[in-house]
Order: structure tokens, then sequence, then C-alpha cells
């Protein structure tokens, strides 16, 4: 029986979608151990201890809240060092943060500080022993690698979608924590958080995913991508490097190998190659759809349907017939 | 500057890999190497802040066997000045040991930057770098998509999903390297004749303990074959009939 640490991300007071993930994963892993304690971190500004109920819900026994006006943005010296302290003074046997870009950012340096070895980017962590056996997509997602982890505590981060969030209700306990380090001493200091997107729905949660790649041949040729998410009504924008490069979309829409890693529903790709790089952020969704003009284009061998054509031609059908189906319900 | 930029060999990722008989890598017959995509982004970023701001040095840095000094030859065509292999019979899949040894190496090397990759595309870790840079207890800027350097200070800035940071941090520090650094250069003849006769020194990694190892690797599952469904808008009636159906998305 042990217990185990989940770190919570959150941001600008909110909790994002992993932080119940990780929580969930720990509850798995410690009832796996025999019934352990799931203590999640949640650290920000002064307020964020509002949000402990939400992890409650996801498994959560303690809630370690972390409040100091230097956490509003991410401080990742104050956090990593706050969180070595608290999983070395707590005896955990395991340690999950998400494969978010806060927690690959932070992870590494808990690992270091605590000076035991981690597996990254996960997509299942189970207990064999005395040992934490995982699963980690390399090669660029061409290869599946199991790998051991025999130090204790294991750090692990978890790959953003690869495991759902599971419902569990505790009343978690709230358990105020000191940040270890003073916040304000930090050398790497964010300046300014750039925030995008707005309210539209981010590719990370959208159950439909519509991407487009070069074949769309410019910026303004992406309004027709939006009318399509637009008219799934729960669908976000992604796109290829080649796009994300040429600044036809921002970078963080950007999916594949070095973009974000998405397992949505539905995934439609238009007039996307299917390079691998590419394939590997996005082979995980359940159902694919592929529009190329190029009937031999790679992202046909990925794609549950495909249509041969003219996506510039085909997406003003495909969206009207998209909302003539929703509006039949 | 001095600039420090850690390089590793990785094979091509275009390949249809296969698992060797061990079960526990890949096939290396036929497979082509170069260094990691990103660590050539961190190579050549190195050598336009000193080809700007210059004097200065780069120094590239390589563990593993002998057949790394083909990608420290490469980086040195680019345009570094030194390599350092750091000899290892092979590269543990423990990115802390990895780490332990390259700290060991940087440590009093002096450098006002070291530069990693943003993750090597084999091993797809993301570790290597921060564990560096707490082991050294250096700032760290990781996974930076633009970098400005000005009067010994970094200005960097950091994708996110949906937003952006920008960070400011003193140097010495270490950054690693993401999407939208300058690609790595070709090297040009001249550039490769000069290599030859850069120094290329080569000393015993210092590898601690392993406590991640390789139990297995295998190839995912194959999806099923899928199927065109037709050719131009005509096919869009029944592609949104068999989503609604079938794959029960619509
Ligand atoms: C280290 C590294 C990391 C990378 N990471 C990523 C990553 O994370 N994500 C990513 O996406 N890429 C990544 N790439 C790049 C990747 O290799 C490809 O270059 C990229 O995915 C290609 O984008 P694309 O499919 O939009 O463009 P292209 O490959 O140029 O394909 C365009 C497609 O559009 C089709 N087309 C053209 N016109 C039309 C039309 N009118 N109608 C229909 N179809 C049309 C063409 O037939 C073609 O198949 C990475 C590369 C490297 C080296
Ligand atoms: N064997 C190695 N030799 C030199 N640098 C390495 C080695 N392995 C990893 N690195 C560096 O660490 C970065 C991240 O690797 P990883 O943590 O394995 O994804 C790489 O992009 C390189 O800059």
């Amino acid at each position: 029986m042990a217990n185990t640490f989940a770190f919570a991300e959150s941001r600008g007071g909110a909790l994002r979608r992993v932080a119940f993930e990780t929580v969930s994963a720990a509850r798995a892993l410690a009832d796996a151990s025999g019934g352990g304690e799931v203590h999640a971190m949640l650290a920000g500004a002064p307020g964020v201890a509002s949000l402990a109920a939400e992890l409650g819900k996801y498994g959560a026994d303690v809630v370690l809240v972390v409040e100091h006006a230097g956490l509003a943005n991410t401080n990742v010296e104050a956090l990593a060092a706050t969180a070595s302290a608290r999983i070395k003074a707590g005896g955990y046997r395991a340690a999950i943060f998400s494969a978010s870009a806060q927690g690959r950012d932070l992870a590494p340096r808990v690992a270091a500080q605590l000076g035991v070895s981690m597996a990254a980017d996960v997509t299942s962590l189970e207990l064999a022993g005395d040992a934490i056996v995982v699963k980690h997509p390399a090669y660029a997602g061409k290869v599946i690698a199991t790998l051991k982890l025999t130090g204790s505590p294991a750090i692990v981060t978890l790959r953003p979608g690869a495991r759902a969030a599971v419902e569990a209700a505790k009343d978690a306990r709230i358990e105020t924590v000191q940040p270890a380090v003073d916040p304000a001493a930090s050398k790497l200091v964010v300046k300014e958080m750039v925030v995008g997107g707005g309210a539209k729905l981010d590719i990370g949660d959208a159950p439909v995913i519509v991407s487009g790649g070069r074949g769309l041949k410019s910026a303004e040729n992406f309004k027709l991508v939006e009318d399509l998410a637009a008219a799934f009504g729960n669908a976000a924008v992604g796109a290829t490097r080649a796009v994300t490069d040429d600044g036809w979309r921002p970078h963080s829409d950007q999916i594949g190998q070095t973009g974000r890693q998405v397992s949505p529903e539905l995934y439609v790709a238009l007039g996307i190659s299917g390079a691998i790089q590419h394939i590997a952020g996005m082979r995980n969704s359940r159902t694919i759809v592929a529009i190329n003009k190029d009937k031999e284009a790679p992202i046909f061998k990925v794609a549950d349907y495909g249509i041969v054509g003219d996506v510039i031609e085909i997406l003003p059908v495909l969206t009207a017939a998209v909302k003539e189906a929703r509006a039949k319900g | 500057m001095k600039i420090a930029v850690c390089i590793k060999r990785v094979p091509d990722m275009e390949t249809r890999f296969r698992i060797a008989a061990s079960g526990t890598a890949v096939d290396e017959a036929g497979l082509k190497y170069d260094l990691s995509d990103f660590d050539g982004y961190a190579v050549e970023t190195a050598l336009q802040l000193n080809e700007k701001q210059g004097p200065g040095e780069t120094v590239v840095i390589s563990l593993g066997p002998d057949v790394v000094q083909e990608q420290l030859r490469k980086a040195l065509s680019m345009g570094a000045e030194r390599a350092v292999q750091l000899k290892a019979d092979r590269v543990p899949t423990d990115g802390l040991s990895i780490a332990r040894a390259l700290a060991a190496e940087l440590k009093d090397g002096g450098y006002d930057l070291i530069f990693f990759g943003r993750q090597a595309v084999d091993s797809a870790n993301a570790t290597v770098g921060p564990m560096v840079a707490e082991m050294l207890g250096l700032p760290c800027a990781t996974a930076v998509s633009s970098l400005d350097i000005s009067s010994g200070r970094g200005t960097a800035r950091r994708d996110l999903e949906g937003a952006a940071e920008i960070v400011d941090f003193a140097l010495p520090a270490v950054v690693t390297i993401d999407e939208g650094m300058p690609r790595a250069r070709y090297p040009s003849l001249k550039g490769i004749m000069a290599a030859k006769k850069k120094p290329l020194e080569v000393r015993a990694a210092q590898l601690g303990d392993e406590s991640l190892t390789l139990e297995k690797m295998e190839l995912p599952p194959e999806r099923a074959a899928g199927r065109i469904v037709g050719e131009g808008p005509g096919a869009v009636a029944e592609l949104v009939r068999l989503l609604h159906t079938e794959a029960k998305v619509l």
C-alpha cells in the first residue's frame, strides 16, 4: 500500500483537463497497489484552493495547495523545488505529471533534484511487483517501447488524452503547503503570457478535429476549414507543420510528433499528405477521414474513409452536408 | 560566446522500422543516421549567434560509441570549432544517466550557453536538457521557438497548448531548441575539408546506474485498412452517411 503523488496542472486560475487525467491515473495506481492515498498538488495564485474539490471528484484524497502571488504565472523553478520537497517528504511510490508543455518542463527537473529516473510521455503505466512498467511511443510513434522504472519514487509524465479521466468521488482534505523556495528568487521568469485561441475549443479537448495541410493553398482558405469546424459544432481546427511554418496558422495548432498529440473521436485531414511526423500525432484518433487529390497520398493508409479530389471544391459541399445531418439529429 | 551543443545520433525517421531479434531494439540493418533534427537546429542557432555576435566558440558533444564521431564531424563541417565524444558502448535508455555524464563534461567548461534539442527524435523524452540544467544549477528555458540573446541575458518564447510564454533569464543558461528555430545548414565542401583538421577529443562517459530499462520494443498495431468512398464532391453524401451510420460520429 503506497501513496501516489499527482501534479494537477492549472493555468490562469483554472484547472486543465490534464489535471484530472494525472489524478485519475494516480488513483488507478494507488488502488492497484492495495489502496494507498492520492495526493494532488495544486499550485497557483491565492484563490487557487477553491479548485481543490474538483480534484476530489477524480479520486484525490488530499489536495496539497500551494498558494503564492509569485505562482500566478508558471514559475517552474518554484514548482519543481516544492514538488520535489513534498515528494521526498511524502514517501510516495510514484509521482505523475502530465506530458503537457508545462509537465514536460517540470518533471525532469523534479527527477534530477530527487536523483531518480523518469519515464516520459507514457500512454500506460502499471505496477509490476516492485517496478512500474510503462508504454512510451518512440521513433516518431513508429515503435512502442515498454520501459521499466525500478527506482523509487518513479516519476512519469502521462501523454495528454492517452487515458481518460474517470470519476471516483472523494471528499478531498486540503493541506496547505508552503513554496519550498522563494518564488521571487527564480532565475527564469515568465515576463508575459500570450494567450491565443480565445474561447474556441482547444485541440486537446475537442471531440472532432478538422485539420488542414498545404493542400489548402493559402491562409485565406482556412476559412473553409473553420466553416466545417463550425458545422460540426464541437470541432477544433488543427494544422500540419507545413502550414504553421508558413504562418497560415499559429504554431500551437500544429498536430504531430512535435506538435500536439491528439486522439479525438473524429479527425478530418484536409489536403494533408500524411508524413510520419504528422501521423505520429493523430493515429490514435477513433475515426479518420482524409480528403486529398492524390490517391497515393500516405494519409489514405491510416484513414478509415477517404475522398479523392480537390479539397477546395469539396469543403463547401461537406460543410453543407454536415450542417444538414446535424440539423436532422 | 562559448556555446556547447549536445547532439545525438539517430536513425532517419522515414524508415520502415523493424524490430531486431532481441525484441529490445530496432533492426539497424540498412538504417541511415544523422543528427537528431532539433539538435541540428541547435547547432545552427549556436553558429548564427557566434557569427553575429562573435568572437566565440561552438563546441559539440555527443555521448555514444565511436559511430557518433560521424555526427560530430558533420557538426564540425557545419562550422563548430571543437568536438567531444563521451565514449560509451551504447547510449543508455535512462535519460538521467545520459544527463549525469553530460553534466560532468559541461560543468567546468565555462559555457555561456548550453543547447539541447527539445527532444531526441528517437527516444522522444525531452528530459536530458532540463535534467542537466538542474544538475548544473543553471536557468533553463525548454522548447523555445524563438531566442534573443543580448548583454548577458536571454529572452525566449515557449509555445504551450493554445498559448505562449515569454521567459527571461541571465546567462549562463541551458536552452532546449524547438520548431521555429533555424534549420540546420548543409555543410559546404570547404567546411567538410576544414572539419577533418578540427579537434575531436574522446573521453570515457561517466555514466551512473540506470533505473529506467528497456523491456521490449514493438510496432504499434496497424490501423485496419480504410476505404476510398469516392471521388470529388459527389462522394460527400456517402461519406456523411457512413459517418452517421457506421462510425457514429455524426
Ligand atoms: C523533426 C521533424 C518534426 C516534424 N514534426 C511535424 C509535426 O509535428 N506535425 C506535422 O504536421 N509535420 C511535422 N513535420 C513535417 C512533416 O515531415 C511534413 O513535412 C508535413 O507534415 C507536411 O505537411 P502537409 O501534409 O501539409 O504538406 P505536404 O506534404 O506538402 O502535402 C500536401 C498534400 O496536399 C495535397 N493537395 C494539394 N492540393 C490539393 C487540393 N487542391 N485538394 C486536395 N489535396 C491537395 C497533396 O496531394 C499533398 O498530399 C516534422 C518534420 C521533421 C523533420
Ligand atoms: N547520447 C547523447 N549525446 C548527446 N546529447 C544527447 C544524447 N542524448 C540526448 N541528448 C541531448 O538531449 C536532448 C533531449 O534528448 P531526450 O531527452 O532523449 O529526448 C537531445 O536533443 C540532445 O540535445
